[in-house]
This record gives structure tokens, C-alpha cells and sequence, in this order.
């Protein structure tokens, strides 16, 4: 069976909310719709308090190239334009709306037929997914307009729609796979008619065998799009490994995913671009898994972009007694909340609960150079290494040991048996240094 | 409302930890010790626990009077030391040589230059040459001291093969000859043979390797890099003459090849951080251990050559770069 070829580490599986199918949740009183639901530029609102709003309207443009619009995910009336804290506690500008109803735009296709046919072409369906604020919904939300437009010069030769799933306790992806299997082939077909290719991957880790079925089960409806059962290991959805994994290319350091050729898109991007192309729906709702050993209900939640994240919690019985940690996306990659009050994004996929016993950091001990983060880092890097250097601030030789080629995966710091913050340091130094390589003239 | 803990990713971790592997290193070397307490008796648990206790005890002494630091006992690489320098003694070694060993290992080889991870050189090897150079009498006796079970090694014999065969080689003997006087039995060699306490039997250190990389606490290359090397080098000279060489099979299985190889040569802090460096750094001491078994004054060179490689991990670090994700 396939994987990437460096490095990797094999955390506990703990897909405890797999079995809950996508349930609706119940659209909150007050949206806070923010205005940064993706990487780049923050949307410009183009709506003021008191303006009426529908479920699906425009209520942000797009604020340049790398930028995407937002959608209103209720219907009701602007209550204000302003700066709310997001789940770092950092503030961002936000569209709130008291919800009325739930009235949505005309046009909006909100049948459950499927539709298969792809009338838009090559460069309707790309204005569409850019009109219809759609990014990637891999954890980067990156504007998916922008990844269908390969820079000149470059060429696209296959997509491979990312199913790896490889973070623990996260069953997004799973569920949509397994729910909605077509729909998410037909959002693969329309980026692949976007990008001018005829071959499609799908990667879906082992430890998914009924989505690698499910899935199988349309390959003579898809021929073109080959499902690919991958070797259980992590960081496998990480953009750069899942090429590896999928087709055995390595993308160059500093460079591009689509230097090898490929385009890489998440299983939930797939679904959106679906709905965005043959329903005409914006992007304002995501899957959301809330899980965690110490939470008593397990659920997959399709909820309304803005819904604040206590909304959600409550619903489950409020944040366990045991819970010390609340966190959004993955145990290895997640970000810990610092304000469960922020609202739900586009890119929300999961909230999860660990214990102190999960999370607690141990105390640190000596480096014994067993040389295991070395073996674990799927970029080829020396993490003990990495994190001497930082502690000496010696910028010169971080960029020598390429510490800008870090994807912060968490494999080092998960693995020390000392208990090194490896990835603390690492991160730090990475910042620094790209920022001394981009204040550099370029020639 | 509740307070929430905010830390970096990532928010797990594995179940490693520095006491885990350092016990699993204890585990592995347990069928070696239970061999030599089979053939030795008293005297190979005796040396043991001197060592495990000595080498703690120095440890702690000096982290808690001289440097006032935390005392770090608790990950148990110290014992690991006293088991190794164990190992590596005769059978029949005094306790007090026992004692002046562990406090070259631990107080000069590894606390002066800083403690766990900060050493360059490995030591166990450290106290064990310092004892070797020192009295190299009790050093190289290896008469059978009185067992619990009776002896299944033949009790008369007072030397190593190493030992026997270098000592009659250098009075013009050649091989075959040597081989004909001596019953070499290399089955026996598997199970039992002359040596220190824990070159005893290559069987039960095999089967300390083969858990130790089930467990994942080393990686395969250097053990591999050192037994290949020193079969391809021996192989070439028994090739060359074979009445002067001793076969690749005698080399491996005599001696500490298999002790060092598994267990010395393996320890985190003094061996390279990069696969490719771990094979270059086992290729060397696979050479070297040859040329000193051959060409040089002592009948095995395992220890030396180790110490000798150890110097050159930093250098090896800084040049051999792991496999990159990307370059070409």
C-alpha cells in the first residue's frame, strides 16, 4: 500500500465520532459572520446595519487577488459591523445579524437530486467557485479560485482530492465521504474539467475502509477518477506527502505543489465546489466534528458559518468536567482555544476535548540525541538540531538546515522522549528566518 | 467560567519517554545476563549490581553535592552504564575495579561534560578501557570463577579464542594448526563461550537486538553497518591468506563484535543523529576492529574502535545531512 516516503509517526487512531452521521444544527439567534474566513486579505463588507439579509446573499467582497468573498449563512437583519475575538482571542472585523427565519436567495438549488451534468465551462466554473467564496477546506483556506489557476508557465497534469484524514479524533471528511460520495466525485470531475486534466486521485487513508468502498463503488460512473487506499500514517494529508504518497513525486523545496504537476484539494472543498457549480450555493456551511474521550456525545454537526462555538458546546452538555483543552482541528495541528465565544469559519472542522492527562505537557529533559525526530520529520530536517540553533539565534545556519522547508506537522515534539517542545522553537526560527529571505532584494 | 490551557501544537504525545527506551535497553540485555548468571553464578549478579549501584550512586552524588542540580537517576541511564560496564568486565573481576570503573563512566565521561546527552565518548567504554590500560591482568583473566549450575564451557580454557589464537600466531603458528590443538566449536559459540560477562552467549545478545528493534528503540544501521563491514573485511584477508586470517564467521561470533555492536555502539548520545551518517559511522568501526584484531597489539579492538568513531559523530553530524524532502 501507498504512503509518503519520509519519515512519519503513527498516532493513536481515536476516530470515536465516526459512526454519527452529519446532523443539521439548529441556526443560532445571532451570527457572527467574520470577514477573515480565509488565507490573505480580509472580505470588505458590502452591507451596513439595518440592511436586510438573506441566506446565501453577498454580504463581503473579495479584497484582492489572494482573497475571497463572504455569504451570509442566516437570513434576518445586520445588527452591527464590528470587531469580535476569534478563537485566539485575536479581534477581527465581523458581520453580526439577528437571525429571522431562515429566508434563503433565489436561485439557490436547495432539491437533494443530484446533479451530474457539468454545463459551466473551463472558465465559468472557476468565476463560480471565486464568486462563491470557496476555499480550502483542508485547514489553509486557501481561495480555491486561486489554486485552479495555475501561475503561466505551469501546467496542471491531475487532481488529487485529499481524503487522508490522517489527524486523530476528525471524521469531517469521512462523513461527507461516506454520505455523500457522488457529490464529492462530481466536485472532483468539475476541478478537473477547471484544470484542463483527465486524471483524478482520490487518497483516502486505510483506517477508512468503508469510504475507500463506498467510493470504489462509482468507478465506473468516475473512470477517471482512481481511488487510492493509502498506508495509515501521519502527517499523510499534508499537501507535499500526499503527493508523494499518491503519484511519488516530491515537490522542491520552495517550490509549488503544482511544480509536480498536481493539485491537491480536500474532500470538503470537493462537496463545496459541488454545490457551488451545479446548486449555485455559496460557501457559508461546514462539517464539524465535537469530540474528545471525555465528551459524552460524539457528533458530526453541519452547522452555519458565524455560529458561535459555546452554541455548539452546549449542545453537547457544555465543556466536560475533565476537559482541560479545547481545541479547533486536530490534536497534532489544531489551534487550543483561548475563546470558546468565537464563531464557527468556513475552515472550522472540528472541536475536540483532551483531558489533562492527553494534553498536559511533561517536563523537559536532556536532548540523549536519539536521533528519533530526525527519523520522524517528513521533510528530511534535523528538529534537535533546528531547535539548538534557534535557541543561539543563529539565523545563518537555520536557512543552511532549511528550516523554511518545516511544515509544522508536530511529528518532532510528539515523539521526543524527552519532552523537547521541538516545534515551539522551530516555529519561531522559521518565522524569523523567512522574513529575513523576503526582506531580501530579489535578483 | 472554566479556564482553558493554550499551548502550541502539537497537543499530544507519544508514548516514548527517555526512562521507557533506557528500560527497554535493560530488558534487551537481560537474557545476556541471565546466560552469564547460568554459567558464572554469584559473581556475574554480584558485578552487576555493583555496577548498576555504583554507577547510580556517583551520578547522584555529583548532581546533588558537587553541581547542587536536579538529580536525574530517575531515567535510568546511569544503570544502564553500570549494566553495560558490567558486561564488560571478566566474570571474575574484583568489586573494587567495579567501583573505579563506574566513577571514571559516570564522574568523568559523562558528568564533566555536562551529563546525560552532552558526552562525547560512551561510558561504559570509557571505564572500561581506563580499566583495561590500567591493570590489564585481571583485565584478561577469564578463568572460570565456580558456578551455581557447573560449567558447560570447557573450564581450563583461560583465554579468549581471540586471545589463543593471537598468542600462537604470534609464535609462527598458522591457523590450521591453531584450529587443530583448540576445539573452536562455533555452535558452541553461539550458546557459550569464553569472555567477559556479557559476551557470553551471541544467541541471547541476538535476541537482545531483535527486541530492541521491535521496540523501535535503535534503528537497524549500525549494528548492521558494523557486523557487515567486519565480515567483508575479515572475509577479504581470510581470502588473501587463510593460514593468517581468521575466518568471518570466528570474527564475528568471538569477542565483542556482537556486545558492541548491539549494545555500545548503539547508545543515542554518541552515535550519529542521521541514517546515512550511522552507516558511515558502523563501516568505520567495523575497520578499525579488524585492523586492531590483525594488525595490532591486542587481541580484540571492538572497545577502541568505538571510542575512536565516537570522536568523529560531531563531524559526521555536521556533514551527513539526512535525506531531504525535495532535493534532487
Amino acid at each position: 500500500m501507498k504512503t509518503f516516503s519520509i519519515g512519519g509517526v503513527h498516532p493513536c487512531d481515536s476516530k470515536i465520532s465516526a459512526g454519527a452521521a452529519i446532523e443539521n444544527f439548529p441556526i443560532p439567534e445571532v451570527a457572527y459572520i467574520s470577514m477573515s474566513q480565509h488565507l490573505g486579505a480580509p472580505a470588505e463588507p458590502v452591507v451596513a446595519a439595518g440592511d436586510k439579509v438573506k441566506t446565501g446573499q453577498l454580504i463581503a467582497k473579495a479584497n484582492g487577488f489572494i482573497s475571497a468573498p463572504v455569504h451570509s449563512s442566516v437570513s434576518g437583519t445586520v445588527k452591527s459591523i464590528e470587531m469580535v475575538k476569534d478563537l485566539a482571542g485575536n479581534l477581527c472585523k465581523a458581520v453580526i445579524i439577528d437571525v429571522e427565519g431562515d429566508e434563503w436567495m433565489e436561485g439557490i438549488d436547495r432539491s437533494e437530486d443530484i446533479v451530474r451534468e457539468i454545463k459551466l465551462d473551463q472558465k465559468e466554473i472557476i468565476a463560480r467557485i471565486a464568486e462563491c467564496g470557496i476555499v480550502g477546506l483542508g485547514g489553509a483556506t486557501f481561495p480555491t479560485n486561486v489554486k485552479l489557476s495555475p501561475p503561466p508557465g505551469k501546467k496542471a497534469e491531475f487532481l488529487i482530492i485529499n481524503g487522508a484524514e490522517c489527524e486523530p479524533y476528525l471524521t469531517s471528511d469521512y462523513r461527507v465521504m461516506i454520505e455523500m460520495p457522488e457529490q464529492v466525485l462530481i466536485g472532483a470531475a468539475i476541478m478537473m474539467k477547471a484544470l484542463g486534466v483527465t486524471k483524478g486521485f482520490v487518497g483516502i487513508e486505510e483506517n477508512k475502509p468503508e469510504a475507500i468502498r463506498v467510493l470504489s463503488g462509482y468507478s465506473e460512473k468516475y473512470p477517471d477518477i482512481q481511488i487510492v487506499p493509502l498506508k495509515k500514517k501521519y502527517p499523510q494529508g499534508g499537501e507535499k506527502q500526499l503527493i508523494d504518497a499518491v503519484v511519488g513525486r516530491q515537490v522542491p523545496s520552495m517550490g509549488l505543489p503544482i511544480d509536480t504537476g498536481a493539485v491537491v484539494q480536500n474532500v470538503g472543498t470537493a462537496l463545496a465546489v459541488y454545490e457551488a457549480v451545479q446548486k449555485n450555493k455559496p460557501l457559508f456551511e461546514g462539517i464539524l466534528t465535537v469530540t474528545g474521550e471525555c465528551c459524552p456525545q460524539q457528533r458530526n454537526f453541519k452547522h452555519r458559518v458565524g455560529t458561535p462555538i459555546s452554541k455548539i458546546i452546549e449542545a453537547v452538555g457544555g465543556v466536560p468536567e475533565e476537559a482541560v483543552k479545547v481545541i479547533s482541528g486536530g490534536p497534532m495541528m489544531g489551534k487550543a482555544m483561548c475563546n470558546i465565544d468565537a464563531p464557527t469559519l468556513k475552515g472550522s472542522s472540528s472541536v475536540l476535548f483532551l483531558t489533562e492527562k492527553q494534553t498536559k505537557r511533561k517536563e523537559e529533559g536532556n536532548c540523549i540525541r536519539c536521533a528519533k525526530c530526525v527519523s520522524v520529520c517528513p521533510m528530511g530536517l534535523e528538529p534537535y538540531l533546528l531547535n539548538k540553533l534557534g535557541r543561539a539565534g543563529r539565523m545563518d545556519d537555520l536557512e543552511a538546515n532549511r528550516v523554511y522547508d518545516c511544515i509544522e506537522c508536530g511529528c518532532c515534539s510528539f515523539t521526543c522522549p524527552a519532552y523537547i517542545p521541538l516545534l515551539d522553537m522551530i516555529r519561531l526560527a522559521k518565522g524569523q528566518v523567512m522574513r529575513i529571505m523576503r526582506s531580501r532584494p530579489k535578483n | 467560567m472554566k479556564k482553558l490551557l493554550v499551548s502550541p501544537s502539537p497537543h499530544i504525545h507519544g508514548k516514548d519517554n527517555t526512562r521507557n527506551l533506557m528500560r527497554d535497553v535493560i530488558i534487551a540485555l537481560l537474557p545476556s545476563l541471565a546466560v552469564s548468571i547460568y554459567f558464572f553464578g554469584f559473581s556475574a549478579l554480584r558485578l552487576t549490581l555493583i555496577g548498576v549501584a555504583a554507577c547510580v550512586a556517583v551520578e547522584y552524588l555529583i548532581e546533588k553535592y558537587m553541581l547542587r542540580t536536579k538529580v536525574t537517576i530517575g531515567d535510568y541511564s546511569a544503570a544502564v552504564t553500570g549494566i553495560l560496564l558490567a558486561m564488560n568486565l571478566p566474570p571474575n573481576a574484583p568489586w573494587w575495579i567495579m567501583v573505579i570503573g563506574s566513577i571514571v563512566a559516570i564522574g568523568i565521561a559523562k558528568m564533566t561534560f555536562g551529563g546525560l546527552g552532552q558526552n562525547l565518548f560512551n561510558p561504559a567504554l570509557v571505564g572500561r578501557v581506563f580499566l583495561l590500560v590500567s591493570f590489564p591482568v585481571i583485565m584478561t583473566d577469564w578463568t572460570m570463577p565456580d558456578s551455581w549450575f557447573g560449567s558447560a564451557i570447557d573450564a581450563s580454557s583461560g583465554a579468549t579464542p581471540l586471545g589463543i589464537v593471537k598468542e600462537a600466531l604470534s609464535k609462527g603458528e598458522t591457523l590450521q594448526q591453531i584450529f587443530a590443538e583448540h576445539d573452536f566449536s562455533y555452535t558452541q559459540m553461539l550458546f557459550a563461550r569464553v569472555g567477559s560477562v556479557g559476551e557470553i552467549s551471541a544467541l541471547a545478545l541476538l535476541i537482545g537486538l531483535v527486541y530492541l528493534l521491535v521496540r523501535k528503540v535503535i534503528a537497524p544501521h549500525i549494528p548492521i553497518a558494523i557486523l557487515g563491514t567486519v565480515a567483508v573485511f575479515s572475509g577479504i584477508l581470510w581470502g588473501v591468506d587463510s593460514t593468517r586470517y581468521t575466518d568471518p564467521l570466528f570474527n564475528l561470533l568471538t569477542g565483542g563484535v556482537l556486545l558492541g555492536s548491539i549494545f555500545m555502539a548503539t547508545d543515542y548520545v554518541t552515535s550519529p543523529m542521521s541514517h546515512k551518517g550511522m552507516v558511515i559511522y558502523g563501516i568505520g568501526i567495523g575497520i578499525i576492529t579488524v585492523l586492531i584484531r590483525q594488525f595490532g597489539s591486542y587481541p580484540e579492538g571492538i572497545s577502541f574502535a568505538i571510542l575512536i568513531m565516537n570522536a568523529t559523530v560531531p563531524l559526521i553530524n555536521m556533514y551527513v545531512k539526512p535525506k531531504r524532502f525535495g532535493r534532487k
